[in-house]
């Protein structure tokens, strides 16, 4: 299989590159730190990767995104798997009165991802097969007034994806939004865990398995669907005074 | 946060660092603010307390391999890869790691900071003798590149060192070539101790060789016990097992009652393995994770002791007082009922010129015990015998001896300290463990 993978060097994209490489496919990467990239294609070749190649992009670059993927599918030709991960995890404080804050976090959680989508899109849909799978977030489920730049951004990403998945299907296209929980990586160093948190290696398992299994919306694990179930039933007039 | 090893006794608390490379680590080992003792933490799989300090170096970040050289067969990697992740690499090439514990979870640097050992000691040595080289970063933010060539004197101290020269980043692990590795494994049965050295001695060709033996039984069955044999079955066609393959563990999900584990239950259990062992003593091959790590797929296998955790006591004898000093020891430990589940006897082979390495020539063995008041002066007493017997215990595992019974141990300890007061004078690495034993 030819596997893409956008914003390679975050955590969960890590552990899901490795889980391919053990199985022998082809990959090409996409992240911004050449040092990174560099490292973990070393690692993947090590754990049995096939080929592996790379590009350096800094993904709040929208510009750059065509020449990105044109450099994947020169490298792979067509392209099975499309993986989008990259992201940020805002300041909700300081991002929620400094529109430039907001922006940032927004382009690079929400209008990058279109960006990239835009162009992945119309080459999986010509080459009449595929599947692109983006890490969205539990998050994006309902705005919480914790957490709601991120979760607007995941949120435009989740319902982008819905509609395309439809878009595309006649064309064999496939979509998957992987909706993550709480994961215990270097985003979320700075917070503090408890039981509901997952290791980016266990997500990568399940993503691994999700995308195998045509799966539309992935919960990673899958208990968040529950959870997230709940989450959406609460009244508002309850909700907006919950903090968390 | 709180900490503990395997054995989940002592607990601590401890402030757990996670940095994301090398230079994040320099960050932490060069900010200006004093933080206090650390201790690199690979997989936890230690029992005691030797990864426990106020500050814990988590090296779950360094778990990239850095390349491979497929003419000499070796493997760079990052300090936090697992030796597990490390066999994913190794089989698919018809390589195999030349040590393996009984756990594939354990990290390179803990294997290398304890100088593990597996199965085929008496001909192949311990880990550290299969490192072509590791990087050590030191206490001043420096990094050094430590061979039995190239800074000598910090390798030998490092390899079983148990993390208290500096921080292990990477290292260069040289691999074994295999025909196959599937196990062909073959069982002896020995009724008392000496019947199991005997066979243990007779055998000794064998790839890997280890006993089982029922700690509780005593009498005229003292020493009583199950001898395992095997080596790599070159007959097989099964040299690489399919490359991915998740197999699904038990696990225990909670903490078991501690009462369940007493003398009566784990008689019955040791009774019951010996007589159904007995009559299926024959040649059989299994896949090398059977052979070498039966445990592992018991999830947290450790909670089996209840909240209490447990301790496991493993100690060396030289080959001509360990049948005396093994045979008072069981007689000891049979007498008091405390035992538990099977006991592994191991012959060692030579030992190594790293300062704090464990094997030495002799047999060693290790008791598992469930943590409860009586048994600390048991296990002092147990002390007594192994000192007496001129042996020593092993760090990994302890989390209870004293100075004078580890200094008695390890007559090389004064030599260890004084390379690492070169390195570390400030003497910012420190576990429990090392204050406890009078090391820093």
């Amino acid at each position: 299989m030819k596997i893409l993978i956008i914003g390679a060097t975050s955590a969960i994209a890590k552990a899901t590159a490795r889980i391919y490489a053990e199985r022998g496919q082809e990959l090409f990467l996409i992240a911004r730190n050449e040092e990174k990239l560099d490292a973990l294609s070393a690692d993947l070749t090590v754990r049995g990767a096939q080929r592996v190649g790379h590009a350096v992009v800094d993904l709040n670059k929208y510009r750059d995104h065509g020449k990105a993927i044109d450099a994947a599918f020169d490298f792979l030709a067509t392209i099975d798997i499309a993986l989008i991960c990259h992201g940020s995890l805002p300041d909700q404080d300081a991002s929620e009165i400094n529109f430039k804050l907001a922006e940032r976090e927004i382009n690079t959680n929400g209008l990058s991802v279109i960006s990239l989508l835009t162009i992945l899109s119309p080459k999986l849909k010509q080459q009449g097969n595929g599947t692109i799978a983006v890490i969205t977030s539990v998050a994006g489920d309902r705005g919480r007034a914790s957490n709601f730049v991120y979760g607007a951004a995941k949120s435009m990403v989740s319902a982008y994806l819905q509609g395309m998945r439809g878009k595309l299907f006649p064309h064999k296209v496939h979509m998957v939004d992987i909706r993550p929980g709480l994961v215990d990586s270097p985003m979320t160093a700075h917070l503090k865990k408890g039981l509901l948190w997952s290791s980016p290696e266990s997500i990568a398992n399940k993503i691994v398995a999700g995308i195998a299994a045509g799966k539309h919306t992935l919960y990673a694990p899958g208990y968040w669907r529950v959870i997230m179930f709940v989450v959406r039933l609460i009244p508002e007039f309850i909700f907006k005074r919950l903090k968390f | 946060m709180e900490v503990y090893g395997w054995g989940r006794f002592p607990k601590a608390s401890a402030e757990l660092l996670e940095p994301v490379d090398s230079e994040s680590l320099i960050k932490i080992l060069t900010a200006n603010k004093k933080i206090g003792p650390m201790i690199a933490r690979g997989a936890g799989r230690s029992y005691g307390d030797s990864s426990l300090s106020a500050n814990l170096i988590s090296s779950r970040f360094l778990d990239s391999f850095l390349g491979l050289d497929e003419d000499a067969a070796t493997i760079r990697c990052g300090a936090g890869v697992s030796l597990g992740s490390i066999l994913k690499v190794c089989i698919p090439r018809g390589w195999f790691l030349p040590v393996l514990p009984g756990t594939k979870f354990v990290s390179v640097g803990g294997a290398i900071a304890a100088d593990i050992h597996g199965k085929n000691h008496h001909l192949d040595g311990s880990f550290c003798e299969h490192v072509a080289e590791f990087t050590l970063l030191l206490a001043s933010g420096e990094k050094v590149t430590c061979s039995a060539q190239q800074n000598t004197e910090l390798f030998h101290a490092t390899c079983g060192g148990m993390g208290l020269t500096g921080i292990i980043l990477d290292a260069t692990i040289k691999c074994e070539r295999v025909s196959s590795v599937s196990i062909k494994q073959r069982s002896l049965v020995a009724n008392t101790l000496s019947e199991c050295f005997e066979l243990l001695e007779a055998n000794t060709d064998s790839k890997y060789s280890v006993a089982w033996l029922d700690c509780l039984a005593g009498g005229n069955k003292l020493g009583r016990s199950m001898i395992y044999l095997a080596q790599h079955d070159d007959n097989s066609d099964s040299i690489k097992e399919p490359k991915y393959k998740n197999r699904r563990r038990a696990t225990v999900a909670f903490d078991m009652p501690a009462f369940l584990i007493n003398k009566f239950t784990l008689g019955l259990f040791n009774d019951a393995y010996f007589n159904l062992k007995k009559k299926v003593h024959r040649e059989s091959t299994v896949n090398y994770d059977t052979y070498f790590f039966p445990l592992d797929n018991i999830g947290n296998w450790n909670r089996l002791y209840g909240a209490r955790g447990f301790l496991q006591y493993q100690f060396v004898l030289p080959l001509d007082t360990a049948l005396e000093g093994i045979s008072q020891v069981l007689f000891k430990v049979s007498g008091a009922g405390k035992g538990s589940f099977l006991s592994v006897l191991k012959k060692f082979g030579k030992a190594n010129a790293n300062l704090l390495s464990f094997p030495q020539p002799g047999y060693t063995l290790s008791l598992d015990f469930k943590r409860e008041k009586s048994l600390f002066p048991l296990l002092d007493g147990l002390d007594e015998i192994v000192l007496a017997h001129g042996g020593k215990i092993y760090l990994a595992k302890d989390a209870r001896m004293s100075e004078s019974v580890f200094k008695a141990g390890y007559p090389e300890w004064e030599k260890f300290l004084e390379t690492k007061l070169k390195v570390d004078p400030r003497g910012i690495f420190a576990s429990l463990q090392s204050e406890r034993i009078g090391l820093t």
